[in-house]
């Protein structure tokens, strides 16, 4: 089987409210040296067997179809075996 | 008029929607299951509020993917109206139809309260029968209703006259208090080039008779109205 991991996360500059006030709870619970908390998804997504070339470029369209918005967004992933 | 009401699995304001046209204004609804593949002959088309197929992965992000959207398209390229309120809003942009998007409110608040909005322009087909600057009371009600777009197509939408709504206070004025969720410029509605298409966040069905506190957002009904007037009598 192969395992994508997919990660996508608001583009710079795209303000995180939901980060911003995590930070916030985390300066209050001692943690002043953060600086910045920015939350995104994280998404593994199992394939059937097929070259890793080939899963690497079918999910590449999936994030670019569905997974990610390009007007806000911006993923990566990793595709393993196992 | 015959309208179109798109219904997804989690929209929940069609019957809203279909009450103010039939009941309010007399007209002629079809609420449409969002498996349908061809539409039949509607003037304009109507994506209600909710949260389509959940709200899941994104606001309108699954919406965007379901059968009947090829042909809500193909009605909005031939210059059929639509109208996207708030998660239809939502749905637009996601497909497309309009530029950029809607994300979580600045304010860590889910909205349901009324807004003021200023009417920006009144050359469009749902805004013709108000004038330029007019401050209509309408409910917002949304988690996610913060418009964005980057630099280049706000830009755009002003030089083209395409924001349609401003969130205002009662005189007027788009102060960042009268915000409510963080949208770029105080947008709250924009129509895409062909002003055929239309979205806003906040809910004219929900204020069309006075007795739910507001009749404001019968202007947007009946401007459409008055534009299919204007066009049956205007020979093509």
């Amino acid at each position: 089987m192969i395992r994508a991991k997919v990660y996508v996360t608001l583009k710079k500059g795209v303000l995180d409210p939901q980060g911003e006030t995590v930070r916030s709870a985390l300066e209050t619970l001692g943690f002043g040296e953060v600086r910045d908390v920015r939350i995104g998804k994280f998404m593994v997504i199992s394939l059937n067997d097929v070259p890793r070339d080939e899963a690497r470029q079918r999910v590449e369209e999936m994030c670019k179809k569905l997974l990610a918005n390009p007007v806000i967004e911006e993923y990566r992933f990793e595709v393993e075996e196992g | 008029m015959r309208f179109g009401i798109i219904v997804f699995p989690g929209s929940n304001c069609e019957l809203d929607c279909r009450w103010v046209l039939e009941n309010v204004l007399g007209q002629q609804t079809e609420l449409v299951w969002h498996k349908e593949t061809a539409l039949g002959d509607y003037d304009c088309l109507i994506l209600p509020g909710g949260f389509a197929h959940g709200d899941y992965l994104r606001t309108g992000a699954i919406a965007r993917f379901s059968p009947v959207m090829a042909a809500v398209e193909r009605h909005a390229r031939r210059g059929g109206l639509v109208l996207g309120i708030c998660n239809g809003f939502q749905v637009l942009c996601e497909a497309g139809l309009l530029p950029g998007a809607l994300l979580r409110n600045t304010t860590m608040h889910f909205l349901c309260r009324q807004v003021h909005i200023r009417v920006e322009t009144a050359a469009t087909p749902f805004t013709n029968a108000c004038t330029r600057g007019q401050v209509l009371r309408i409910p917002i009600n949304h988690n996610e209703g913060r418009y964005y777009a980057d630099e280049a197509t706000v830009a755009r939408l002003t030089a083209n006259d395409q924001v349609v709504f401003r969130y205002v206070t009662a005189g007027g004025e788009p102060t960042e208090a009268a915000n409510p969720n963080g949208s770029l410029q105080n947008i709250a509605g924009i129509c895409n080039e062909g002003r055929n298409v239309l979205g806003l966040m906040p809910h004219p069905e929900r204020a069309a008779e006075a007795l739910l506190g507001s009749a404001d957002g019968r202007l947007l009904f009946a401007s459409v109205l008055r534009s299919a007037r204007t066009a049956s009598a205007t020979p093509r």
